[in-house]
């Protein structure tokens, strides 16, 4: 029995159903992702774990014991949520301190969490602002603190850094992983950033009309999509004569299908190409290595990987680079 | 000096007159504002300081007569006593009454917000006279309605003592002005993040609680603002009082009328008057002076 399992968890809404039949189990520790785009269900499934939506039909269980039975107040999770929802009558300390003060910890240990928890998100010195004196990175951090002081059983984050620009994303990321593999707290976020979910997690629940269409480790999720559906949402796509093809896969030759090129786009580290051929548009993504490269309106011939390799990587590395 | 650049859109560059124009703009106004607020305002100060009596009525002179008398007299003192501790009763009331209102009515759904909302406001539209007969008409007498009612069904054997009572006059004024408290305390609750409640709720904290610690404290500024416009509303009220006080109960504003127009000591009724605005204009801006500089730093 996994930490965390999802049973058949269903919900609807009237004749809508957000959640339809959802299995998954999660393992002590582990970092997943609820991905898909926006009413696919990912939110609506957080927010049954939390309390805050009674389930049609289903069970949540938490190391073997039935969660629907606890009340929200006593369920033990901390949720990071995505206006961050600090309370903004209060200090950064005292925001950290709330959690800690309802389950009747004395004020001394109080403070001592409280100190190394903004420490462990870098806000040590922070303490005494106010939530409106703080940059939405920051605020992003406290909600964080404030959830990982009360040592929750899971953590859940909806949408933690949809609200940051996308240079404060990518190292909020990173901090987040090293945040969570540091505490080592199970986690559950919620994203529609394909980027986001591969980058921090164990494995990704691919959501689409309330159904997991795939669950997996990000490698396997890519290289190997269960569905047209996850191919297109994981990544660019090509389909060229029924084959889903990936746009880096394909390269430039001597020889081969026949193109012009439509357009060429520079986006520092890579080339993305879109090239005009017999069976229609291909996207084609090729790295900056320094040499010149096709211009636009140049005759090309493109290269396809062998079929078993075009499905995703040789029978050796099926399990993928070990992260 | 550098010439304005393209990009300075201040008003007085853009419209190019100088500095003259706003002001110019705004000279409509300002003298309605002078002739209408202003003048008379200044008159009724003047006239405090002007002698009166009994058959050479109004003696245009700078005494300090009237003044002395409000403020030696006890009569007086009980009376702005009474007026502002009416006020003070009237704005605890609609913050008891109208916070959790307001609060309720944030969380309503779709339809019953509306209908609930055309319920709190209804009554501003129509006169405050006829609201406060309506009390009249319930309680005045041996003949209102619910004494009547009560006397016949043995409940009581006296009516209900509401009529020329000060507690007849709070229990009008705040039913006529708690939809000021409601409006000003559901504005601040507007603001309020919804999940903000939830993120309370999952960090173990229980209804009463989150009430208390949460959604209280970020309610406030609209209930201290709400209760500076009950206040001066309630301190500064006439009609109400007027028909539920009468000549037996009196407050500030109701004497002054009755100086003016049944004394006919216009000097004494402006005393009067000019105090009460005084007095309820330090108040005012006491409190929000106060209200500012706690919530400044949270709120902003």
């Amino acid at each position: 029995m996994a930490f965390l399992q999802l049973e058949n968890l269903t919900k609807r809404f009237g004749l809508q159903t957000a959640v339809d039949g959802l299995w998954l189990g999660v393992e002590k520790g582990e970092f997943v992702s609820l991905l898909g785009p926006s009413g696919c269900g990912k939110t609506t499934t957080l927010q049954m774990i939390a309390g805050f939506v009674e389930p049609t039909s289903g069970a949540i269980r938490l190391e073997d014991r039935d969660l629907l039975a606890v009340r929200p107040a006593q369920r033990g999770l901390g949720v990071v949520f995505q206006s961050y929802a600090l309370f903004p009558h209060m200090t950064v300390a005292q925001n950290v301190s709330f959690g800690l003060e309802m389950r009747g910890v004395a004020a001394a240990e109080r403070t001592r969490r409280v100190g190394e928890t903004l420490e462990l998100v870098g806000l040590g010195s922070f303490s005494e602002r106010f939530p409106r004196q703080l940059s939405g990175g920051q605020q992003q951090r406290v909600a964080l603190a404030r959830a990982l002081v009360i040592r929750p059983r899971i953590l859940l984050l909806d949408e933690p850094l949809s609200n940051l620009d996308a240079k404060l994303r990518e190292e909020m990321q990173i901090e987040l992983r090293q945040i969570q593999r540091t505490v080592g707290t199970t986690t559950l976020l919620v994203t529609h950033d394909q980027a986001e979910a591969m980058a921090l997690s164990d494995r990704i629940v691919v959501m689409n009309k309330g159904r997991a269409e795939q669950i997996g480790p990000p490698y396997e999720a890519y290289e190997r999509p269960a569905s047209p559906f996850v191919a297109s949402f994981l990544g660019k796509t090509n389909l060229v004569g029924g084959v889903a093809v990936r746009p880096e896969r394909i390269s430039f030759a001597a020889s081969g299908l026949a193109g012009t090129v439509r357009t060429r786009i520079f986006q520092g580290n890579h080339w993305l190409y879109q090239v005009e051929t017999s069976s229609g548009l291909v996207t084609v993504i090729r790295q900056n290595t320094g040499q010149e490269m096709p211009a636009e309106g140049a005759a090309v011939h493109l290269e396809f990987p062998a079929l078993h390799e075009a499905r995703g990587g040789g029978s050796q590395d099926r399990r993928g680079p070990k992260s | 000096m550098t010439p304005p650049s393209l990009l300075d859109i201040s008003p007085a560059t853009r419209l190019g007159r100088g500095t003259r124009t706003p002001y110019l703009l705004s000279l409509p106004a300002l003298l309605l504002f002078a002739s209408v607020v202003v003048v008379p305002l200044g008159m009724t100060v003047a006239l405090s300081f002007h002698d009166w009596g009994q058959y050479k009525g109004i003696v245009p002179v700078f005494i300090l007569k009237n003044w002395h008398e409000v403020f030696s007299d006890s009569y007086y003192g009980e009376m702005f006593w009474r007026t502002f501790r009416i006020a003070l009763l009237v704005t605890l009331f609609s913050a008891v009454f109208g916070a959790p209102e307001a609060y309720i009515l944030n969380r309503m759904k779709s339809p019953w917000r509306g209908v609930f909302l055309l319920v709190i406001l209804g009554p501003l539209l129509i006169s405050v006279v006829a609201r406060t007969l309506g009390w009249a008409l319930l309680f005045g007498g041996k003949s209102g309605l619910v004494n009547a009612v009560l006397l016949s069904l043995g409940l009581i054997s006296e009516p209900l003592p509401f009529m020329f009572t000060e507690t007849g006059i709070v229990v009008a004024l705040t039913h006529v002005l708690m939809p000021y408290m409601v409006l000003a305390v559901w504005a601040a609750l507007q603001r309020l993040d919804p999940q903000v409640e939830n993120a309370a709720i999952t960090l173990g904290a229980g209804p009463f609680t989150v009430l208390r610690r949460i959604v209280l404290p970020q309610a406030m500024p609209g209930i201290l603002s709400g209760a500076v416009i009950v206040f001066a509303l309630a301190a500064s009220a006439f009609a109400t009082p007027a028909i539920i006080g009468g000549r037996r109960l009196k407050v500030a504003s109701t004497l002054a009328y009755d100086e003016f127009l049944n004394t006919l000591n216009w000097p004494l009724g402006a005393t009067v008057a000019v105090l009460l605005l005084l007095a309820l204009v330090l108040i005012v801006f006491g409190a929000n002076r106060w209200v500012e500089r706690r919530y400044a730093q949270v709120f902003g």
